[in-house]
């Protein structure tokens, strides 16, 4: 019998303890003949593999002094694997990304975002900023109260209170370069950067004005990381808005 | 009488230069076709995966997809010195794709370079390789094809420049560099040698990048393999005859080994050729790339290219360059490739002695070092290990210094490249 077809038809009809036991049971007896696929093992010496991605991104992920490259490390497994996947097929513009993935499979981007996502490495203080206090307190207050008028929402209300993001594909939005942060948000209003619809970020940096998008990146690369920062769990309320990237079961509970 | 003889001469001159070459196209337009026998299919689930094996082993989906675009509904630019061309929608969709096609259409397409309603095709399409395909493998190609979803996608109007744009010209073309012909075994060789060299002449197509051009695009000599820089790509494809430069050092069992995994122990892929290797050669059968690696080491030597360096320099600047060069090598390169350039291989490839490194073309060394690369993951090597893009950290003269040094140590020797020369491929797309 087909393994996977049965724990997907199982997950779907399990109803009462009585049929949980008897899945259980089932699932040992067929683990003992075939191992289930559902994680498969870490491949080994990964870093070494990764030589050509830590070339810009930093050792282990952690980002460069060049203000650019933005850190990997430590973010959401799926939201790398979005990332990955976007750039082999082309939703996501950056030639060199774009070329380096091409022909790499969805189980080594699976591995490599894996990696990513389990290296924690310390932040550095943030790089010095040369914006106002005004233009600093109008990203201050989009990131953290949004412009309820207009109906774009607050960073916070996505990305987590602690702006660390939430599991399993919300990134968290500090320790990145503010050059970094402007060219995402550019990218999505001209559409060189696409995620999975409904692409709740295509909408809210549609929303945005330049001076807008400059005041948010700002204030957020801006910011120190603090200690324990790292994406959250869950949400404590329902997204804002449906968001392709993020699954909304926790969301709608 | 001057004014008679005048435009006598002129008429003359017409006739070479407009009757001519309208015969040809005429010629070109109106010659008999080999519509060849088709082959009403017995079992029908043979011939579809019989074409699917076909349309791997071609490649053709490579072409015929955009990045991330539907399979096999057209639409990739394909950069050539004549301008871009854009692949077209070969879904069975009726109105944009292949839909209204027959099998002999298909045939025709395959084997003639001529498209639905007889308009020459241009060569960017390997119909000059494809010509070799038998009429059985045709029809399974066009089976599997008609098979597949169709994709409603309108196919985009080529933009090339004048008189490139001008369809009918092809007639001189085909006339000069194209004859419609078969593969035809050679009964001096075994059927192995028979089925690698049907395999790497016809569906493979593997002169399409590995001999070089003229400048009308056509390769010469298309069956000597002898290497080239892909005009439109900006990639050296290296010899793959049984010459010293070609594959004379490798055994049938490497040559596979880099085919079918995209890694061996005398290099590994990047570019364009870690594309085939991931979407077609490595779902080949083990008994077909030996047959390619046998054929292909069977292939006489022809005169090796001469390296001659590309920027000469005094012998006092030439050591500043390699003193440099080794000294950033001791930095960034020894790790991986080792300190006699032997790599380690199959992860991180030997330098020494490395065709792609110490050939006539510098520009491999270049755009790795430049944009570093990662072989294809493959069934054999699913997770590779990538070469580290150091276009970001090193200026055009330390780049050029490291290949400089990589192309004259360890028994290499080809020659000293500029600054010039690397900053030349900055600019290339990386796409």
């Amino acid at each position: 019998m087909d393994y996977n077809r049965f724990m997907r038809l199982l997950n779907k009809n399990v109803k009462g303890t009585a049929a949980l036991v008897l899945g259980i049971w089932m699932a040992c007896g067929l683990a003992a003949a075939a191992a289930p696929e559902a994680a498969p093992a870490a491949v080994a010496g990964m870093a070494e593999r990764m030589a050509a991605c830590t070339a810009c991104h930093g050792k282990q992920g952690r980002a460069t002094a060049d203000g650019y490259y933005p850190r990997i490390a430590g973010k959401p497994e799926a939201y790398l694997f979005n990332q990955l996947q976007s750039f082999r097929d082309g939703q996501r513009r950056y030639p060199m990304m774009n070329y380096l993935l091409s022909n790499l499979s969805d189980d080594y981007l699976q591995q490599i975002a894996r990696f990513f996502a389990d290296q924690h490495p310390p932040y550095p203080p943030p790089a010095p900023n040369e914006a106002s206090a005004a233009v600093l307190e109008r990203g201050r207050r989009l990131v953290t109260e949004g412009d309820p008028q207009r109906r774009v929402p607050a960073c916070v209300a996505c990305h987590a209170s602690s702006l660390g993001g939430v599991q399993p594909g919300i990134p968290g939005l500090l320790g990145l370069p503010r050059d970094y942060i402007n060219a995402q948000l550019g990218a999505w209003r001209n559409g060189d950067r696409a995620a999975r619809t409904t692409d709740c970020m295509a909408t809210v940096a549609r929303a945005l004005s330049p001076e807008e998008i400059n005041a948010a990146s700002s204030w957020l690369s801006a910011q120190a990381v603090p200690a324990g920062y790292a994406p959250e769990p869950a949400l404590p309320a329902p997204l804002p808005q449906h968001c392709g990237s993020q699954p909304q079961v926790q969301a709608q509970r | 009488m001057k004014r008679t003889r005048l435009l006598k001469s002129l008429g003359a001159i017409a006739a070479l230069l407009i009757v001519l070459p309208a015969a040809v196209i005429a010629w070109q337009w109106l010659r008999p076709e080999d519509r060849g026998m088709a082959n009403p299919a017995v079992d029908r689930a043979r011939q579809l995966a019989q074409g699917q094996y076909l349309a791997r082993a071609g490649n053709c989906m490579a072409c015929h997809t955009t990045r991330g675009g539907a399979q096999y509904a057209g639409g990739r630019a394909i950069a050539s010195s004549f301008g871009t061309l854009y692949t077209s929608n070969i879904t069975p969709d009726k109105s944009t794709g292949i839909g209204q096609w027959s099998a002999d259409d298909f045939w025709r397409a395959l084997h003639h370079g001529r498209g639905k309603e007889g308009q020459f095709l241009y060569p960017a399409f390997p119909y000059t390789s494809y010509t070799g395909l038998s009429r059985e493998d045709s029809d399974a190609l066009f089976s599997y094809l008609q098979s597949l979803p169709p994709v409603a996608r309108a196919n985009q109007a080529h933009a090339l420049r004048f008189p490139y744009d001008q369809r009918m010209l092809l007639g001189l073309w085909r006339a000069l560099y194209f004859t419609p012909q078969s593969y035809q075994p050679d009964t001096r060789q075994n059927a192995q040698w028979n089925r690698g060299a049907y395999l790497v002449q016809g569906a493979g197509h593997c002169s399409a990048c590995h001999s070089a051009r003229n400048r009308l695009g056509a390769s010469i000599e298309p069956l000597a393999l002898a290497g080239g820089v892909i005009p439109g790509l900006q990639w050296y494809a290296p010899p793959l005859h049984g010459g010293a430069d070609g594959l004379r050092d490798w055994s049938d069992e490497e040559i596979a080994a880099l085919l079918k995994t995209g890694v061996s122990p005398h290099a590994v892929t990047l570019g364009p050729m870690s594309e085939i290797v991931g979407r077609s050669l490595q779902y080949l059968d083990d008994a077909d790339v030996t047959a390619m690696a046998v054929y292909l080491k069977s292939l006489p030597a022809g005169a090796p290219e001469s390296s001659t360096p590309l920027a000469s320099a005094e012998p006092a600047e030439a050591e500043r360059i390699m003193k440099q060069g080794k000294q950033l090598y001791g930095t960034l390169c020894v790790d991986c490739h080792g300190g006699k350039g032997q790599g380690s291989a199959p992860d991180y490839p030997p330098l020494a002695g490395n065709r792609a490194i110490a050939g006539p073309h510098a520009v491999n060394a270049i755009r790795a070092v430049l944009n570093g690369g990662f072989p294809p993951s493959t069934a054999g090597n699913p997770y590779p290990f990538g070469m580290p893009p150091f276009g970001p950290q090193l200026t055009d003269q330390e780049v050029a210094a490291v290949v400089s040094y990589l192309r004259n140590s360890w028994g290499n020797q080809g020659g000293l490249v500029s600054a010039a020369e690397v900053n030349r491929y900055r600019s290339v797309p990386l796409d």
